[in-house]
């Protein structure tokens, strides 16, 4: 794990007993006491993780707005300054390049926070794209660090440990606050299905915040482990498994942060033939009869033992109990209810179609 | 009077008479956390020294479980089927499956409890 960057709080992870390991060039702490533990409490308390791995770019200008519209597929003009939109960067074929949380800090100041896989691929393929455009483009992700504060529990937290009034905060917006001098980003945004919040600082106001909150007692550190089994239950993508370079948003069914109705966006006209021609393939949930567990990339065949698709994320989901996962298969089988069957080493076991949300978010508006 | 030998593959087997109950070590279950799910082999199944035999799943990964020996598959654990999370909570009481040991001699490749304590080190 020499090559592996490490986060501002990489010490702290060390100092707590944390199972290291390496992920998107980083080494991050994959759990601290346990996955089932760490996942429970933000199901029902909180928890905090460090996911100072991601990237954060700002794009600032004249153009800002033009041009994050130019490469984004959601709408940044359909709302105020101090809304966050979901969206994905694509490629000329409708491919993703990165799936991303635009901040709209201004008209002419927008904030992209993206996957720490995709840091250096995304920012020259932002940069690529800038011809023509008045905007600036800067990297941030090695000056910023960023927590989550996930769980039923995460605005009690951020008012009584933080000292955070959150309250004002609805879903998918932000504030930018001034702390000893320092500007810091809050969000009520996250990746877990709970409510919670997203705080982007410095690596020094990052472990101060840290070590407040894991001092509190009110607070679970909790590993990547975990958020990828919670964001799994609730039907979240992942960069890598149910995104990619060859995957449109319309087969991943998130045709609706894809607004066509835009004049122009790249990769338009490739999801526009998708959608006239019809998609051959599509991410679906999947429930297997049995307690074994389809893991990525694992095949999907049908009745007949032949292949139709492929596992993109699969566990014994720990909020619902059942072996569950997502998998994008032929559109012949990917009505509610197909048989299917899944290939998990020497043998196949039976499965079938089931909505991609296993477990129900839990949002405040 | 048993005796008990690893397997640089985090498994153990306790041997007694002309078989042997085997299982993941302490460590191995430490190592993986919480186990979800264990493929175990059948009855009369064959197992081959360094082959695998079955798997074991924890919340985040999938690992081989390979047998120490060669011979067949006399029990498995049927307990593990439901409570997958015996093997967390002793992994030593709570062995995969019961073999029969084809060749004693396979037992002198394996390592004795210090050897093992030094490789998880």
């Amino acid at each position: 794990m020499e090559n592996e960057k490490r986060t501002c709080l990489y010490d702290k992870h060390v100092a707590l007993g944390a199972q290291m390991s390496p992920f998107g060039g980083f080494v991050m702490p994959i759990q601290y006491k346990g996955i089932v533990e760490e996942h429970n409490a933000v199901r029902h308390g909180c928890g905090v993780f460090d996911v100072s791995h991601m990237g954060e770019v700002s794009v600032t200008g004249a153009d800002a707005e033009k041009f994050v519209n130019h490469i984004f597929t959601n709408d940044v003009t359909a709302g105020p300054v101090g809304k966050c939109f979901y969206g994905m960067m694509l490629n000329p074929d409708g491919g993703v390049v990165d799936d991303l949380l635009v901040y709209k800090r201004d008209d002419d100041d927008f904030f992209l926070v993206i996957n720490a896989s995709n840091i250096e691929k995304d920012v020259a393929w932002i940069r690529s794209c800038a011809d023509g455009y008045d905007v600036m483009v800067d990297n941030m992700s090695d000056c910023l660090g960023e927590l989550a504060v996930q769980g039923p529990a995460a605005e009690e937290v951020m008012t009584g440990v933080l000292g955070l009034d959150c309250a004002r905060l609805s879903f998918y917006t932000f504030m930018t606050l001034d702390i000893d001098g320092e500007s810091v980003i809050v969000s009520r945004t996250g990746y877990t299905g709970e409510d919670g919040f997203e705080i982007y600082a410095s690596p020094g106001m990052v472990n101060h915040m840290w070590d407040k909150l894991i001092e509190s007692g009110k607070v679970e550190p909790c590993g990547l482990g975990c958020r990828d089994t919670l964001r799994f239950e609730v039907g979240l993508p992942l960069y890598g498994n149910e995104l990619g370079d060859d995957i449109s948003p319309l087969e991943a069914g998130l045709g609706i942060f894809v607004k066509l109705d835009k004049d122009e966006f790249i990769g338009k006209d490739a999801v526009m033939k998708l959608k006239e021609d019809g998609l051959r393939r599509k991410l679906v949930g999947i429930e297997l009869l049995d307690r074994a567990i389809p893991r990525h990339g694992y095949e999907v065949l049908n009745v007949d033992g032949e292949p139709v698709g492929v596992v993109t994320t699969g566990y014994h989901a720990i909020s619902v109990d059942k072996s569950v996962a997502l998998a994008l298969v032929d559109v012949a089988y990917s009505a509610i209810d197909t048989p299917l069957e899944v290939r998990i080493r020497r043998k196949t076991f039976p499965a079938k179609v089931v909505k991609k949300k296993f477990f129900k978010k839990s949002y405040k508006n | 009077m048993s005796k008990i030998y690893y397997s640089p593959s985090h498994e153990y087997i306790r041997v007694e008479g002309t078989s042997g109950f085997v299982g993941i070590t302490d460590y191995a279950q430490k190592q993986l956390g919480n186990v979800v799910y264990v493929d175990l082999p059948e009855v009369d199944d064959d197992v081959a020294a360094g082959e695998d035999f079955g798997a074991i799943e924890s919340v985040k990964a999938a690992s081989d479980l390979i047998s120490p020996v060669t011979g067949k598959v006399e029990e498995v654990n049927e307990a593990l089927v439901d409570e997958p999370g015996l093997i967390n909570k002793d992994p030593m009481e709570n062995w995969i499956i019961k073999v029969t040991i084809d060749d004693p001699a396979e037992l002198d490749d394996l390592l004795d409890e210090a050897a093992y304590a030094g490789l998880c080190h």
